[in-house]
């Protein structure tokens, strides 16, 4: 995949509801709320949207069967192509992807790209939705879960490169205190080290507080050809680079220290972007943290730190919101919440307020150019990556 | 460059209603080995992959976990569609349209011999507090929506019995078809009732199996064997509400064919298209259809039918390939078998079930009960 693509593409709007514990309204009625605010902003009807994209991950938290099919007409899809698109839990950065796909490709001028997650319909707890994830031959009979395998590879990132979880513990701490500017935030606080490894053990070595929260919530974007979004703004935020990746479904033949399909689709992204030094080129990163590692293990992924590299950066102040590269400005996961796909969705929402300088007490310093997010999920498998940029 | 995007590479495993032989994976991999052996290319050639599946069907939550191996496509850019098969063909057009892929591969696979009812896991799909209540079977759906066809159209249920008749006598000239059979209207009608008036014989038999089909860009087409191009594609999601649709009518069908119509420049397609793989989920749908589809008047479907019309050498041949009551239901992969018999038709390599002057065809697909979603696809040999 060396070639350019032909067409350009920018997002003129977004939105997002609150994310929080249990909302008390349905799945559809979210997607409606974040798609409004993102029409609302953009300055667009939603008759004049020529299509949409949901991504959300699981139909088993919604219970609901063929749940793109049961959301359309909360995401405004009904009576319009409609398509849901899925990579796990890296479906909400993969909206974007999609969402670009169908404008790049010419055949529309005007996409909704629909984010939701609800995950407080399954009881007792959404953990049991990922009890059917693993091979039914090989990992099921064992009974393993999320947590599980999460701290088998954070241990295994802490082994390869001699990390301490002090070192990881640092990104609850960030990540929680900036959320604290995040108008819709659920799980902001003021924390310190101490506090985090203090919290109770989920499955060692994470701790209670190195974990994103259940979370319901929806975000939305409104993306545009070229010709209509220098009609409808003066500032647009273009989608400069895209890349996916998806590793081998035997993730016990892996080695965990390293994603290597974040990079393989950070380097479709770049290469796209015409981003050479990934480093001085990106002023501001949204990687995925659904754990605290995480954050750290995608930076690395994403070509921004050096392998085994990231927690030192992190405890010199480097991915401060006011450092040299702001990491999660927004709050990320660990902060705001983490409704799955809108999760992803809301890091894409965060570049745009961010480039765009709307971003109120969140806005990093600097005026930055370009920024990339990045979701992940799957079998610790899937790297999903966007380059958005204001050139 | 150009945005003509054309199919260069089948490959399908035959549907089966039963397959304890092999895995979905070994079924995708039979099938991607010989999509790709079709087209003449390797995997490593694979710009992109769509895999098209929905969780649940293989008793597995985030079921696109298992989707890069059996393709040859790890560590490549691999997404799935929670859709119909078409789709998923939507999506690897615009992805070779955008000019970052040359070659994309689409994948689907079925294994509903895993299933004891799949009927059950339907009903999960219904909204959870307004409908799920009553339990209404997906079977039960269809038969209200029959008798409302068949009131609003002026059908008869002996045209929709001909139906059966004709799609599974086409299905014994198709080698990949597993359930042909010289039916007479009678039988069909003697058949016992699923939901009045939907007899069993109505409703096609659920099969196993695995399509992939390799897409191109011009270029790419250029140096294939022999490509189908595509003339157009739509694909359109009507309300999920049982409560607030148009019962008699398909108009997420009507929608989707007039967008790939359009794209096409087809006006007429009646006189235009010269062949039709419709969805025919159960009988009645091959006609509410081709209705939708612009392919027969209003109310003339049924007609169209008893005269021999829509039969192999008819002056519309409809489902050659024996549809999905002559081939097996494939839930989502459905669609993508019928393109695969699109293709071979546009080919001329449809050996009995050819159909003479088969240079445009048409691909409708639709979701199944509850959805509203339905798929088209225009293939041309030029």
């Amino acid at each position: 995949m060396t070639r350019k693509p032909q067409r350009r593409v920018a997002v003129v709007g977004a939105g997002m509801s609150l994310f929080v514990r249990r909302a008390l309204e349905t799945g559809k009625e979210l997607s409606y709320y974040a798609a409004s605010q993102a029409l609302e902003t953009a300055g667009v009807k939603r008759k004049e949207i020529e299509a949409v994209v949901m991504v959300t991950a699981p139909d088993a938290f919604d219970g609901v069967h063929m749940k793109g099919d049961w959301l359309l007409d909360g995401a405004g899809g009904a009576g319009k192509p409609y398509m849901r698109t899925y990579v796990g839990g890296g479906s909400g950065v993969f909206g974007i992807i999609s969402g670009w796909t169908l404008v790049a490709s010419g055949l529309f001028d005007l996409v909704l790209v629909v984010g939701e997650e609800k995950m407080s319909s399954c009881q007792p707890h959404p953990q049991g939705a990922f009890l059917t994830i693993f091979d039914h031959t090989i990992e099921r009979a064992l009974g393993p879960n999320l947590l599980w395998i999460f701290s088998l590879e954070q241990h295994r990132y802490m082994a390869t490169y001699g990390i301490r979880n002090e070192d990881i513990a640092l990104v609850s701490v960030k990540n929680k205190r900036n959320a604290l500017d995040h108008p819709a935030a659920q799980v902001a606080a003021r924390l310190t080290v101490k506090d985090v490894l203090d919290s109770e053990v989920v499955a060692w070595p994470v701790h209670r507080l190195m974990v994103s929260p259940v979370s319901d919530g929806a975000a939305a974007l409104v993306l545009a050809s070229e010709p209509v979004a220098r009609r409808l703004t003066d500032k647009p935020v273009w989608i400069q680079g895209v890349g996916w990746s998806l590793d081998t479904s035997y993730w016990g033949n892996r080695d965990l220290a390293y994603p290597r399909y974040v990079e393989t689709a950070a380097r479709m992204a770049y290469e796209m972007a015409g981003v050479t030094e990934p480093r001085k080129q990106i002023h501001i990163a949204e990687p995925y943290d659904p754990f605290a590692y995480k954050e750290l293990h995608h930076l690395e992924g994403l070509l921004l730190a050096d392998r085994g590299k990231a927690p030192e950066d992190l405890a010199q102040g480097r991915f401060e919101r006011h450092g040299p590269l702001p990491v999660c400005p927004s709050g990320g996961l660990m902060g705001v919440g983490n409704p799955i796909a809108a999760a992803g969705v809301m890091k894409l929402c965060e570049l745009f307020w961010q480039l765009r300088g709307e971003a109120g007490r969140r806005q990093v310093p600097g005026k930055p150019e370009r920024g990339v997010a990045q979701a992940w999920g799957d079998l610790m498998q899937v790297g999903t990556v966007a380059v958005l940029g204001i050139h | 460059m150009s945005d003509r995007v054309a199919i260069v590479g089948v490959g399908v495993t035959p549907p089966r209603a039963l397959s304890p032989d092999q895995s979905y994976r070994e079924m995708t991999f039979a099938a991607a080995a010989r999509a790709y052996a079709d087209a003449g290319v390797s995997h490593r050639d694979i710009d992109s992959f769509v895999s098209v599946c929905e969780d649940i069907h293989e008793g597995t939550s985030i079921t696109d976990e298992y989707t890069p191996d059996q393709l040859g496509a790890v560590l490549r850019p691999v997404q799935t569609v929670a859709g119909d098969g078409l789709q998923g063909v939507a999506t690897a057009f615009m992805l070779i349209r955008t000019g970052i892929a040359d070659l994309v591969a689409v994948e689907s696979h079925c294994k509903s011999s895993n299933m004891l009812r799949h009927e059950e896991v339907l009903e999960m799909a219904l909204d959870p507090v307004f409908e799920r209540p009553l339990r209404a079977n997906p079977h039960y759906v269809a038969g209200l929506e029959m008798q409302r066809f068949l009131h609003q159209s002026g059908t008869t249920v002996e045209a929709v019995a001909q139906v059966v008749v004709k799609n599974r006598r086409h299905a014994l000239g198709n080698p990949v078809a597993g359930f042909g059979a010289a039916l007479s209207p009678e039988q069909v009608l003697a058949s016992r009732p699923v939901s009045e008036p939907l007899r069993e014989l109505e409703v096609s038999p659920y099969a196993d199996g695995a399509v992939v089909l390799v897409l191109a860009s011009e270029a790419a087409a250029k140096r294939a064997p022999r490509p189908a191009w595509i003339r157009g594609v739509g694909w359109i999601s009507g309300t999920p509400w049982l409560g607030s649709r148009s019962w008699g009518e398909a108009p997420y069908a009507a929608a989707a064919a007039e967008m790939a119509y359009k794209m096409a420049g087809v006006t007429d397609p009646a006189n235009e298209v010269r062949f039709a793989e419709i969805d025919d989920t159960y009988a009645y749908k091959e006609l509410q259809h081709l209705e939708a589809a612009r392919l027969a008047p209003r109310g003339g479907a049924g007609r169209m039918t008893l005269a021999g019309e829509t039969a192999r050498g008819g002056s519309l041949p409809v489902n050659p390939s024996g549809g999905s009551l002559g081939m097996g239901y494939c839930f989502d992969t459905t669609a993508l078998y019928r393109t695969a018999e699109a293709v071979r038709q546009i080919r001329g390599e449809a050996g009995r079930q050819q159909v003479r002057g088969a240079t445009l065809g048409l691909v409708l697909s639709w979701r199944g009960v509850p959805t509203q979603t339905g798929g088209a696809l225009l293939l041309a040999a030029a």
